[in-house]
Formats: structure tokens, C-alpha cells, sequence
């Protein structure tokens, strides 16, 4: 937490990639989440924090509109997108065009059971993308981004399935990345994964921000506080406390914040 | 005190191992009989093909495969049979595959869950278990009199669709079913649609399951005669139907759908009613042919499942 400290004196005018305005979630008749302000700064990485149950998920799932796929899921409010203003929750808004917009790398790795090659490029062939030359250099890009080239580049067409999880996962990333999202959702991406591999991710995470807005739930205290910039604390539905990483962390102004964070409960 | 002295009773281990002997009898006791009913279903089946082995393997010959039934039961043969089973089997997959799928896929990823996708889903189960003479009598309405297939390869080819098609949809549900949330999430966090989900991940993970299915249900299908009864297959036919294949344009003839036909548990069953005991050897090597067949189909089912799920753990 130390090393982070430098970052409060930054004095760089930060960019807005996405703002999020009075969101409630419904479960059915539960609500979820409750009235969430937020924002997501452009190429940094935000992470949410909170117990089991708190929703923070759920939030995640939200901004590629993953609620949509089962019945009786309603949300209210905005998740407004820049720079084209765009709220990613409206009613006409096509769920499919903001997962095309938005990728999510999962808590645990799902690769498809098909080749190393194959998996990396299906975001680009759900696009139409055909030429074998485009799709070689993209699958190329997205590996090397994601630190797994070096391993993989003799094996391409190797079955995903016979990757270490670690890889895997690094896979997943890959495949989200393929497709240049303009953020990466990263839903406790480390909690399937031994210490070791759990470490490469946490690394490759931390560079992917020079390129990608990343948003994470992690479970994780240390992870947060490790990965990111900004770190949102929620409980029960609702968005706690939320600052500069190292704020929440040293001088959380928050009760509920500070007990959680020095592990009086959670 | 009393406390003490009864754990002390409980503890004693001439006691414990006497309990225990007399609980384990109940294991050897359940093991004999368990053995005894297993014994009963194997060795009837294993009796009844060593029968038929014995009486029908001396006739089986080439010449059985390629003669016409005959009054002369050792000139007679099943190839009117076995084209004909090869036939409606043929149209029985290229419409039950299709249409069986289909719904499979519809009901799983399509259908909103309410109460009419819920019976629906009830009835398609349940028509598994349905009589198959009521399906014979449902083509015998339908096919052969209301849409004028006749009494033809089309029409039982087409009843024997509508028996398995409850078997392929069962089991196309249940194979995409088994596929993990996490993998559909996946291809749906890349923006795939609802098409691309089914064609470029459900239905390919899913192929072995859904074969399996289809191979079941066919051999169930080989076996039925109630519903082709019901239809009116022909139970003596010495020729064949015209060949789907000709020398000339369009070289593809359609014809044979619409021919008389039988199929190889009728020619059994025609055999097996006669009194000549000759007859009854040849009704053992078309039972023997016949069974031949489904453990062929059930073993490629078991050869393929194996195969194409080697690659894929959930």
C-alpha cells in the first residue's frame, strides 16, 4: 500500500469512461441493489469489494446487461457509457451490442471446449470476421496482451481444456481482449486459481490497465488493494464508501468501511 | 452412576462384534438375492439368444440375405426384409432427427418457462410412453387415408418418427441441459446471439448425448411391428422397391417411398405362424439378424459417447 501512495499527488485530469446514475436491481420482487452512484475512470482499474451477498456481482452483471439472459430481471437507472453517452441499460439498447462493447472474464475459467486458436477468436467470429489473416494477427495481439503466447504459440490448436488453470484463465482473458473492449469486467477472477497463478493474473491485470478500463470484484482484500486504483465497498445492496484505493484503505471514512477492511466482520 | 455403567455396556466389545455379525448378515442375505434376480433377467436373455443362435445360425448364409421369402422354407430368405427395414429406418432418421432436434433446442433455449411450455414438456415425456399400436393407428388415419401415402415406406417410415421423436427430444434436452451455465454465459459475454450460442457451442458439445438418442431411439424403432401392422405392411413381398438411384436424369428417384413393403420383425412374425418346423429356423436367423442389428446400434451409441466425450469434462 506504500508503493500506491504516490498515486493521491497524481495530478492528471481523470476521464470518465462510464458513470453510474441512481441504479436499483430487481430480482423479481428483490431488490438487489440500491440506488448505486459511481464512476468508472477511464484506464484504471476500480474494484468492489464486500461480503458474500453484497451484490457486488450483481453490480458487475449489470454492466454487460448478463441479467438479461433470465427471466424476471429488471433494472432502473443508468450506466451511462462515453464517450458516445450511451445508457447501457435502456430499453433499446441491444444487450448483444453492449457485451460487444464491454467483455467479462469469469470467477471460474470456462473455455470452450474447443482449440487454444479457436477460443481466442470466437468474439471476432461472432463479429463476421472471416479473413484467416485478420484473425491470426488479432489471436496473436490478444495472446501476447495476456502473457500467454510464449506458451502456447507451438500449440495453437491444441484442445483449451489441456491448459493449466492458471492458463486458462489467462485464456479467458485473451478472448475478452480479442475483441478490444472498451472495459473488461473481471468477476473474482482469482478465486478458482492456487497462489502462483492467482499472482500472474494480478501482474497481467495491473498492465492490461495501459489499454482497457477494468473493473473487478474480488473477494479479496489484498487483491484490491494490490490491483487497484479505486476500490468501491458495498454491503447489502448498496454502495458504502467509494475513493482512491489507498483512501478506503488507510482512512476509510466509513465505520462500516473500516470495520469490514481491518476484519471485524465480513 | 448409571450414566457411567451403561456407557461401560455399550463399549463392551464382545457385544460390538456381535452386532456387527448380525447386521453384516443382512449384507450377505441382500448380496445372495441381489445376485439371483440379476442371474434371472441375464440368463433368460442370454437362454433365449443361445436358442436362437443354435436354431438360426446353420441357415444363415448369403444366400439367406439376397433370396425373396418362399413357400420353400430353405430357398427363403430376407432381403425383401432387410431392404425394407433399411428403408424406413432411412425415413424414420431423415425426419425424426430433424424435427426431434429441433424441438429439443426450442423447448431448452427457446421456450419461455410458463405453464404451457410446462405441459408441454409433461406430454412430450409422456408420449415415450404411449402404446406404439396407438401411433400405428394415428399414421394409419393420417398418413395412409387423410394424406394418401398409402399403405407405403413413407407412412411407416413416418409413424416410426413420430414413436422415437419423444426419445430424440429427451434426449437432446438432456444433452444440452448437462452443458454448464458458465460456458453459455461465455459465449453470450462475447456478444453472441441466441443462434450463435446454440449452433457454435450447445449443439456441438452436445452431439454425442443427442446421437446417442437417435441411435436408441432407432433401434427401438427397427424392432416395432404393432404400428407397421397397423399400417399394413405387406407380411409376404417378393421384390423389392425401386431403386432411389437410376442411370438416368435425375438419377434420384423418389418412387420407393411410395412402395409396398415389409420389414424383418414382420417377415419373423410370418415365419414363426407357420406350422413347418423349417419355417421356425428361419425365424431365428431373422431374429438372430435382428438382434444382430439393435446390439450393433446400442454398441455404437456406447463406442460413440465414449469417443466424442473423451475430449470434453465438465
Amino acid at each position: 500500500m506504500q508503493t500506491n501512495q504516490e498515486k493521491n499527488v497524481e495530478p492528471i485530469q481523470l476521464q470518465c469512461k462510464s458513470e453510474v446514475k441512481n441504479l436499483n436491481f430487481y430480482y423479481g420482487a428483490f431488490n438487489a441493489l440500491k440506488n448505486i452512484d459511481m464512476v468508472l475512470h477511464d484506464k484504471k482499474i476500480t474494484a468492489l469489494i464486500g461480503p458474500s451477498g453484497c451484490g457486488k456481482s450483481t453490480f458487475l452483471r449489470c454492466f454487460n446487461r448478463m441479467h438479461d439472459l433470465y427471466p424476471g430481471n429488471r433494472y432502473e437507472g443508468k450506466i451511462i457509457l462515453h464517450p458516445d453517452d450511451v445508457n447501457i441499460l435502456a430499453a433499446n439498447v441491444d444487450p448483444i451490442e453492449v457485451r460487444m462493447r464491454i467483455s467479462m472474464v469469469f470467477q471460474k475459467p470456462n473455455p470452450f471446449p474447443k482449440s487454444i486458436y479457436e477460443n481466442v477468436a470466437y468474439g471476432l467470429r461472432v463479429r463476421g470476421i472471416k479473413q484467416r489473416a485478420i484473425l491470426d494477427e488479432r489471436v496473436e495481439v490478444a495472446l501476447r496482451n495476456s502473457a500467454l503466447w510464449d506458451e502456447v504459440k507451438d500449440r495453437l490448436h491444441d484442445l483449451a481444456f489441456n491448459l493449466s488453470g492458471g492458463q486458462q484463465q489467462r485464456l479467458c482473458i485473451a478472448r475478452a481482449l480479442a475483441t478490444d473492449p472498451e472495459i473488461l469486467l473481471f468477476d473474482e477472477p482469482t478465486s478458482a486459481l492456487d497462489p502462483i497463478a492467482t499472482a500472474s493474473i494480478e501482474e497481467l491485470i495491473t498492465d492490461l490497465k495501459s489499454k482497457v478500463t477494468i473493473l473487478i470484484v474480488t473477494h479479496n482484500m489484498q487483491q484490491a488493494a494490490r490491483v487497484s486504483d479505486y476500490t468501491a465497498y458495498m454491503y447489502l445492496g448498496e454502495l458504502i464508501e467509494f475513493n482512491v484505493t489507498d483512501t478506503i484503505f488507510i482512512k476509510p471514512k466509513n465505520k462500516q468501511t473500516e470495520d469490514y477492511i481491518t476484519g471485524r466482520f465480513g | 452412576m448409571s450414566v457411567v455403567l451403561r456407557m461401560k455396556s455399550i463399549n463392551d466389545l464382545e457385544e460390538i462384534r456381535r452386532i456387527i455379525g448380525q447386521h453384516k448378515r443382512w449384507d450377505l442375505i441382500f448380496m445372495v438375492a441381489g445376485i439371483f434376480a440379476l442371474m434371472i433377467a441375464v440368463l433368460t436373455f442370454m437362454a433365449l439368444f443361445a436358442h436362437m443362435l443354435i436354431d438360426g445360425m446353420p441357415r444363415l448364409s448369403w444366400d439367406f440375405f439376397t433370396s425373396f421369402p418362399s413357400r420353400r422354407p430353405e430357398a427363403a430368405g430376407i432381403l425383401s426384409a432387410w431392404v425394407g427395414t433399411t428403408l424406413v429406418m432411412l425415413v424414420t432418421a431423415i425426419s425424426a432427427v430433424p424435427l426431434g432436434i429441433g424441438s429439443g433446442v426450442y423447448l431448452e433455449e427457446y421456450a419461455p418457462k410458463n405453464l404451457l411450455t410446462e405441459i408441454i414438456e409433461i406430454n412430450v415425456t409422456n408420449l415415450a410412453g404411449v402404446p406404439s399400436i396407438i401411433y400405428g393407428l394415428l399414421a394409419l388415419g393420417l398418413f395412409v387415408y387423410q394424406l394418401s401415402f398409402g399403405q407405403s415406406i413413407l407412412s411407416a417410415g413416418l409413424a416410426l418418427a413420430l414413436l422415437i421423436l419423444p426419445v430424440v427430444i429427451v434426449a437432446t434436452r438432456e444433452a444440452i441441459r448437462s452443458i454448464p451455465v458458465a460456458i453459455r454465459e461465455g459465449a453470450y459475454a462475447l456478444g453472441a446471439t441466441k443462434w450463435q450460442t446454440v449452433f457454435d457451442h450447445l449443439l456441438p458439445y452436445s452431439s454425442a448425448g443427442i446421437l446417442t438418442g437417435i441411435i436408441i431411439g432407432l433401434a427401438r424403432a427397427i424392432g416395432e411391428t404393432a404400428p407397421i401392422i397397423t399400417i399394413g405392411a405387406l407380411t409376404f413381398i417378393a421384390f423389392l422397391p425401386p431403386s432411389p438411384v437410376s442411370n438416368e436424369f435425375p438419377y434420384l428417384s423418389f418412387e420407393w417411398l411410395t412402395a409396398p413393403f415389409t420389414v424383418m420383425p414382420i417377415q419373423m412374425f410370418n415365419w414363426v405362424s407357420r406350422p413347418e418346423e423349417a419355417f421356425q429356423l428361419n425365424a431365428a436367423a431373422a431374429g438372430l439378424v435382428l438382434v444382430v442389428m439393435t446390439l450393433a446400434m446400442n454398441g455404437l451409441a456406447i463406442y460413440l459417447r465414449y469417443r466424442m466425450r473423451k475430449n470434453i469434462k465438465w
